[in-house]
């Protein structure tokens, strides 16, 4: 719906490779890192950004996630502070679209109206929010689309041909498929099974479908990126900023640029997915 | 309860959605959407099924003891000279609390469902020893999330599930307590769908659960109002029951309701005092919010972040309660009263001591509010308390604070 997130996604359709979408959590493991951080994934090849709001109840988080966003709590993060990270990231880089990610809380406490206002204002593309399924459409689905930001819905392998409709109805952006039942950062599984998931939705949709949960290695972004739209990784960078820090959970010199060789590589991945198709 | 919610009823809510007012609803996930919709269909049919409700009936009566006693605490009521005191003895359940009467249901749910694995949250670990009971008896593996201070600070029921055969994993996330247990079944929920049953202990969660929960455990209510209405020839003046999640408080408040004459009352932890964060007050000192699949009144930051509540009772150390007590306070049938650790701790005493009977540290809460309100109440006034267990399972904890050593 946002034209920047619209032409993006274009545009990378139009280089013949899919989408690598790069999830870290906003204050980990302090604000100043974070906003550093983000500035380099678009140079090191990430296409779109997710920016993890912290919870303190991630529900549908493994232990990676969870970690980060207690070493983010435990800085100082909050709601309004990971919106600053995105404004700050925004008077560099005018074409990434950026995706927040977290649960509804947050948002709640903070007001609808007034969150949706500020996201705007900070260059916000779409929202990710685990915690709200169709049914709770109008509590910010709604309000969301009528200010112009996307709302990116999960599907998930207990999503049915009969749910699926639903699940899409106001689903604009992407859709993001979750790659398998469970929480962030568990195995990978076979991306056989991921590209008849993927087409099962593209039989409903013309929006693209970015696979993520599991996708860690250059080598599985290139394998997922051979079916979908655009590959989502998370837990893997998000593990790569956690092993980059002092005992005390503080950044390092090794901390941005450890992101960056990552993502580096993973773009790598993505950008030989659909030769990996053709062979 | 199944038609539309009646003009001027109190007890008509969820609507389809699951929700009381603004509170309720179903915020979860989308791989639990599906399961949370089948659950609800599954529930649907087999609360109007005839053969459901006579094998919970059977159940009822020949494996938990149903109906369990109302008794008139005569030495109580002569000591603190006021209302007459009645309890509703669930404690004499089989396993020690009201959590089995919910259990049994559940897990006859679950097999209609032909789910093979139960997964439970408990706090106090009396829903977990129900749990594990029940799982037993129709033979399925469990699984039981419980806070790692929990673990600790509740010990015999450890034991006593893992005699049961259910496996018991600890959960060290924020301070190791019911919430932290929740979340981290709801994760391997997420992760196990096709063949694993959530069994919620308390009157919370995403709909149908609140809604379904309160159902299983109405019959403390229903046999109650019978049972004063036999005993004394009328209804009590006041109803009173302790509130973690607040099933055992919505089972016995929900048949009075709509019973205008009837004051109703429930106790929160107030724990070390509900001016600083040492308490579970979430009605009395919290706000609304959205966790753990419904809105409801919570404790927490300026944020949003969820806090780490306290109290002496594992069972009510949770900073949310369910969706239909938040309403219940919020259009102002139903008044919610912290109990502070000491109070509690006094009321557990003077029970023991008074009428020989030792109650979980639960109850213990709901007891001090009545003890603080009797005397004030006339002595042709009745007060029904929900004695919601027994505290065999606190004697180590409430043995340590009071200093006896061996
Ligand atoms: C004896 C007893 N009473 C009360 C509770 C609180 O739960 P609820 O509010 O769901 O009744 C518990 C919880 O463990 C309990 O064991």
């Amino acid at each position: 719906m946002t034209a920047r997130m619209d032409k993006r996604f274009a545009d990378v359709a139009a280089e013949g490779r899919p989408v690598l979408v790069t999830y870290f959590m906003g204050g980990d493991p302090d604000f100043e890192t974070s906003v550093a951080i983000m500035k380099a994934l678009p140079k090191a090849g990430a296409d779109v950004i997710e920016l993890g709001m912290p919870f303190s109840d991630p529900m549908a988080d493994g232990p990676a996630i969870q970690l980060a966003g207690q070493r983010s709590l435990k800085g100082g993060q909050t709601l309004a502070k990971t919106l600053e990270i995105a404004r700050r990231f925004r008077e560099e880089d005018q074409r990434t679209p950026i995706v927040l990610m977290g649960y509804y809380n947050p948002i709640y406490i903070y007001g609808v109206d007034r969150f949706l206002t500020d996201a705007l204002a900070a260059g916000i593309d779409g929202l990710i929010v685990v915690d709200l399924p169709p049914e709770m459409d109008d509590e910010l689905c709604i309000p969301a689309l009528d200010k112009g930001i996307n709302f990116i819905r999960l599907a998930t392998p207990t999503t049915d041909d009969r749910r699926l409709p639903k699940v899409l109805e106001n689903t604009t952006g992407f859709v993001y498929y979750v790659s398998m039942n469970g929480i962030t950062g568990s195995a990978l599984p076979d991306p056989s099974l991921i590209a008849g998931a993927v087409g099962r939705i593209k039989g409903h949709t013309n929006l693209p479908v970015c696979v993520g949960f599991g996708v860690k290695t250059a080598e599985h972004a290139r394998a997922i990126g051979a079916s979908a739209d655009g590959v989502v990784v998370g837990t893997a960078i998000v593990n790569q900023i956690a092993s980059s820090l002092t005992e005390e959970g503080k950044a390092t010199d090794a901390t941005v640029p450890g992101v960056e060789a990552l993502v580096r590589g993973l773009s790598a991945g993505v950008r030989s997915a659909r030769l990996a198709a053709a062979e | 309860m199944n038609q539309a919610p009646k003009l001027n009823s109190f007890r008509g809510g969820p609507d389809e959605d699951g929700r009381f007012g603004i509170f309720g609803g179903r915020f979860v996930a989308e791989t639990l959407m599906p399961l949370i919709l089948d659950l609800q269909d599954e529930w649907n049919k087999a609360k109007d099924d005839p053969a459901f409700k006579a094998e919970l009936a059977h159940l009822g009566a020949h494996y938990i003891g149903r109906p369990s006693p109302l008794y008139f605490a005569e030495r109580l009521t002569a000591e603190l000279g006021g209302a007459k005191i009645y309890f509703k003895r669930e404690e004499l359940n089989h396993t020690g609390s009201h959590k089995i009467n919910n259990c049994i249901g559940q897990i006859l749910l679950a097999k209609r469902m032909g789910k093979t694995r139960i997964i439970a949250e408990t706090g106090a670990g009396q829903h977990g020893v129900a749990s594990a009971t029940v799982a037993a008896r129709f033979g399925l593996p469990c699984v039981v999330y419980m806070g790692a201070t929990d673990v600790e600070r509740q010990a015999p029921n450890v034991f006593r599930m893992k005699l049961l055969g259910a496996e018991v994993k600890p959960v060290t996330a924020g301070s190791g307590t019911l919430k932290d247990a929740m979340n981290e079944a709801l994760r391997d929920w997420v992760t196990n769908v096709d063949n694993t049953y959530y069994l919620i202990g308390t009157a919370a969660g995403p709909h149908p659960y609140p809604e379904m929960v309160r159902d299983f455990q109405a019959v403390i209510g229903q046999e109650a109002k019978e049972q004063m209405l036999a005993a004394e020839g009328r209804l009590p003046d006041l109803v009173v029951a302790a509130v973690g999640g607040g099933s055992n408080a919505i089972g016995i408040f929900h048949p009075f309701l709509d019973d205008e004459s009837v004051k109703i009352v429930g106790v929160e932890a107030g724990g070390r005092g509900i001016e600083g964060d040492e308490h579970c007050a979430s009605i009395t000192a919290g706000s609304p919010g959205v966790l753990h699949g419904n809105r409801t009144y919570l404790l927490q930051d300026g944020d949003g972040q969820i806090k780490e509540g306290h109290s002496i009772s594992a069972g009510l150390d949770y900073p949310g309660i369910g969706p239909e007590h938040a309403w219940l306070n919020d259009v102002g049938r139903v008044e919610y009263v912290p109990i502070m650790d000491h109070e509690a701790l006094e009321a557990f005493q003077t029970l023991t001591r008074l009428e020989g009977i030792i109650p979980a540290l639960e109850p213990s809460h709901a007891l001090a509010e009545v003890i603080k309100r009797a005397p004030k109440m006339g002595k042709d006034e009745i007060i029904l308390m929900n004695l919601s267990g027994r505290g065999d399972k606190d004697i180590f904890t409430v043995g340590k604070l009071l200093g006896m050593g061996q």
